[in-house]
C-alpha cells in the first residue's frame, strides 16, 4: 500500500462498490483532510494519480533490478474493495502434494455443446455485436490442455449484468443471460459465440466504468494451475483507468489478458471473431506417457 | 521450468452468482447419506467482518485416499464420488459442503483438502489447505505444517464438532490471518505470486 493513502478513509460503506445497498459513490466519499464537514467524491483524477504512482514505482523497481511482475498484485489500493480482502502476509511457499497434482475431471457428462452458444439460451436472438471468441487453453510448458472445463460469464451488449445485484439502469435483454461453458478439445482448443459485452459503470469512485471485459474460469491438468481471469478487448479506452486492469502493473502481463481481432475467425454476414490463448503455470507433476499425449477427459474413459 | 509465462488473474468480480453456482455443487455427496460429513466455516476481511460475496472451490481424495478422477461434479448423478465442489457464501459469510472425510493419499500422511478461494476485491484466487485435526503423528511430520510457526499451523486445522461435521473459517487479513500457498515462487523470499 503506498504511505500516502489513509486506511481510515475506506470505511466498511465505500467497499460495498456495486451491491444493492450502496449509495452512490458522490455522497459516500470520505472527507478529505482538513476539511471534514465538506465530503468530495474521489474522482477518476484521484485514481489515476494513485495508479500513475505505483506504475512509477513498479519502473523505479525494474530500473534496480526487481523481477518483472506476471500477476496482479492482491495489495492494489486503487482497487478499494481489495484493501481489506488481501493477505498481509506472503504467500507460503508449499511443494503441491498429491491431490494438489491433480485436477477434478470434467467431461461431456457435465457439459452439453450448445452451452458455447450464448446467442440460442432463449427464444429470440440477443440484442448486440454477435462475436465469436476462441482461442487455446495451453500450460506452461505449451502443452494443449485437453478435455478440460471452461466457463464464462458476462455483462450483456448494454453493460448489465443479469444479477439481483447489478443495478445499473441499462435494459436487461431477456434474450441474454451471459453465461457459458464448453470442454477443450485435444489441441486445448475452446470457441464460444456471443455478444459483445457493454462497458460497465460501478462504484469504486466517482464516474467509474470497467472496460469490456469477459470472466473465464478455468482449470488445468493440476488444481495448482486453477484460474479465474477476464479477458478484454483491443484498443479499449478505458484501461488506463481501470484499477482492475490495472492491478497487473506490467504492460505486457497486461497485454496478456487483450484479446486480438481475428478476421480468420469472423464469419462472413455473422459474426466477428477474437482469438484468445490462455496459458496456465507450469505443471508441477511428472506426466504419463497417455497424459502426454493428451488423453484425458470422459471421451477417453 | 515453465517455457511460457502464465496469464494473470483478476478478481472473480460481484457477479459470479448466476455464472458460477449450479445445482448440488457443494454436494459432493448426499447430505445424510452415510459417512457423510459437514465442512463449513465463514469468510472473513480484515476488518472481521464476514465476506458475503466469495466462492470456494474443494477438491479432495475420497474417504480411502484415492484421488478419484471421475467426470460430474457438473452433474451429479447421486453416486459417482468425483471429490470436487463448489459453495458460494451466503449473506452471513458462511461456506457449506457436504462431503467425506479425505483418506491419507500415502499411508501415514496428513489428511487434508485443497482449498481455491475466490472473492469480490480479491485480485486472484488463493490457494489453501483444510487439514483433519485427528492424526496428530501425522500432522507433527507434515511439510507444510512443520514449516509454519504454531500460530499459523493452526489456520489450516480444522475444529470437529460434535456432530462429526468441520469447522473451518478463513481469515484473509489481519489476526489469524490464513495460510494461503504459492506453489509458484521459491522456497525463499516468495514474496512474488
Amino acid at each position: 500500500m503506498p504511505e500516502d493513502v489513509n486506511l481510515a478513509t475506506y470505511n466498511a460503506d465505500a467497499l460495498t462498490e456495486d451491491l444493492t445497498d450502496a449509495v452512490p459513490a458522490a455522497s459516500q466519499t470520505p472527507p478529505q483532510t482538513g476539511s471534514a464537514a465538506a465530503p468530495r467524491a474521489e474522482t477518476q483524477q484521484d485514481l489515476n494519480a494513485e495508479i500513475k504512482a505505483l506504475g512509477e514505482a513498479y519502473a523505479e523497481a525494474l530500473k534496480g533490478g526487481a523481477k518483472k511482475e506476471t500477476q496482479p498484485r492482491l495489495d492494489f489500493a486503487p482497487y478499494r474493495s481489495s484493501i481489506l480482502r488481501h493477505p498481509t502476509k506472503s504467500l507460503h511457499h508449499a511443494d503441491p502434494e498429491t491431490i494438489e497434482l491433480y485436477s477434478p475431471a470434467f467431461g461431456h457428462q457435465d457439459v452439453h455443446a450448445l452451452e458455447s452458444d450464448l446467442t440460442i439460451q432463449h427464444n429470440g436472438e440477443p440484442q448486440g455485436e454477435r462475436i465469436i471468441v476462441a482461442g487455446r487453453v495451453l500450460d506452461g510448458d505449451g502443452r494443449p490442455v485437453a478435455g478440460q472445463l471452461v466457463e464464462i460469464w458476462q455483462a450483456n451488449s448494454s453493460g448489465r449484468y443479469i444479477h439481483k445485484r447489478d443495478q445499473h439502469p441499462a435494459p436487461l435483454d431477456p434474450n441474454f443471460t451471459g453465461v457459458g461453458r464448453c470442454i477443450t478439445g485435444p489441441d486445448g482448443s475452446y470457441r464460444f459465440t456471443t455478444i459483445k459485452p457493454g462497458a460497465y459503470p460501478w462504484k469504486n469512485h466517482l464516474n467509474a466504468w470497467r472496460p469490456a471485459h469477459i470472466h473465464f474460469s478455468l482449470f488445468g491438468s493440476e488444481f495448482t494451475q486453477r484460474i479465474v481471469t477476464q479477458m478484454y478487448f483491443p484498443g479499449d479506452q478505458l484501461f488506463p483507468l481501470d484499477p482492475i486492469y490495472q492491478s497487473i502493473v506490467d504492460q505486457d502481463a497486461r497485454d496478456r489478458l487483450v484479446a486480438s481481432y481475428d478476421h480468420d475467425l469472423t464469419e462472413p454476414e455473422w459474426a466477428l471473431g477474437y482469438n484468445w490463448d490462455i496459458v496456465l503455470t507450469g505443471s508441477k507433476r511428472t506426466w504419463t506417457e497417455n497424459e502426454a499425449l493428451g488423453a484425458e477427459g470422459d471421451d477417453h474413459e | 521450468m515453465s517455457k511460457l509465462t502464465a496469464t494473470p488473474g483478476q478478481t472473480v468480480g460481484p457477479f459470479y452468482g448466476y455464472a458460477l453456482p449450479y445445482e448440488k455443487d457443494r454436494e459432493l455427496l448426499a447430505p445424510g447419506s452415510p459417512g457423510s460429513i459437514r465442512v463449513q466455516g465463514t469468510v472473513y476481511d480484515g476488518a472481521g467482518h464476514p465476506v458475503p460475496d466469495a466462492i470456494l472451490e474443494i477438491w479432495q481424495p475420497d474417504s480411502d485416499g484415492n484421488i478419484v478422477r471421475r467426470t460430474g461434479s457438473l452433474v451429479r448423478d447421486g453416486y459417482t464420488f468425483t471429490g470436487f465442489g463448489r459453495s458460494a457464501v451466503g449473506n452471513t459469510g458462511v461456506y457449506t459442503f457436504t462431503t467425506v472425510n479425505p483418506g491419507p493419499t500415502e499411508p501415514g500422511a496428513a489428511a487434508f483438502i485443497s482449498v481455491a478461494v475466490f472473492a469480490r476485491g480479491l485480485m486472484n484466487r488463493l490457494f489453501t489447505r483444510l487439514y483433519l485435526p485427528e492424526n496428530e503423528e501425522a500432522l507433527a511430520k507434515d511439510p507444510l505444517l512443520s514449516s509454519l510457526d504454531p500460530e499459523r499451523r493452526k489456520t489450516l486445522i480444522a475444529r470437529r464438532d460434535p456432530d462429526g461435521g468441520l469447522t473451518w473459517d478463513i481469515r484473509l487479513q489481519g489476526e489469524g490471518e490464513t495460510v494461503f500457498l504459492d506453489f509458484e515462487g521459491t522456497r525463499a523470499g516468495s514474496a512474488a505470486q
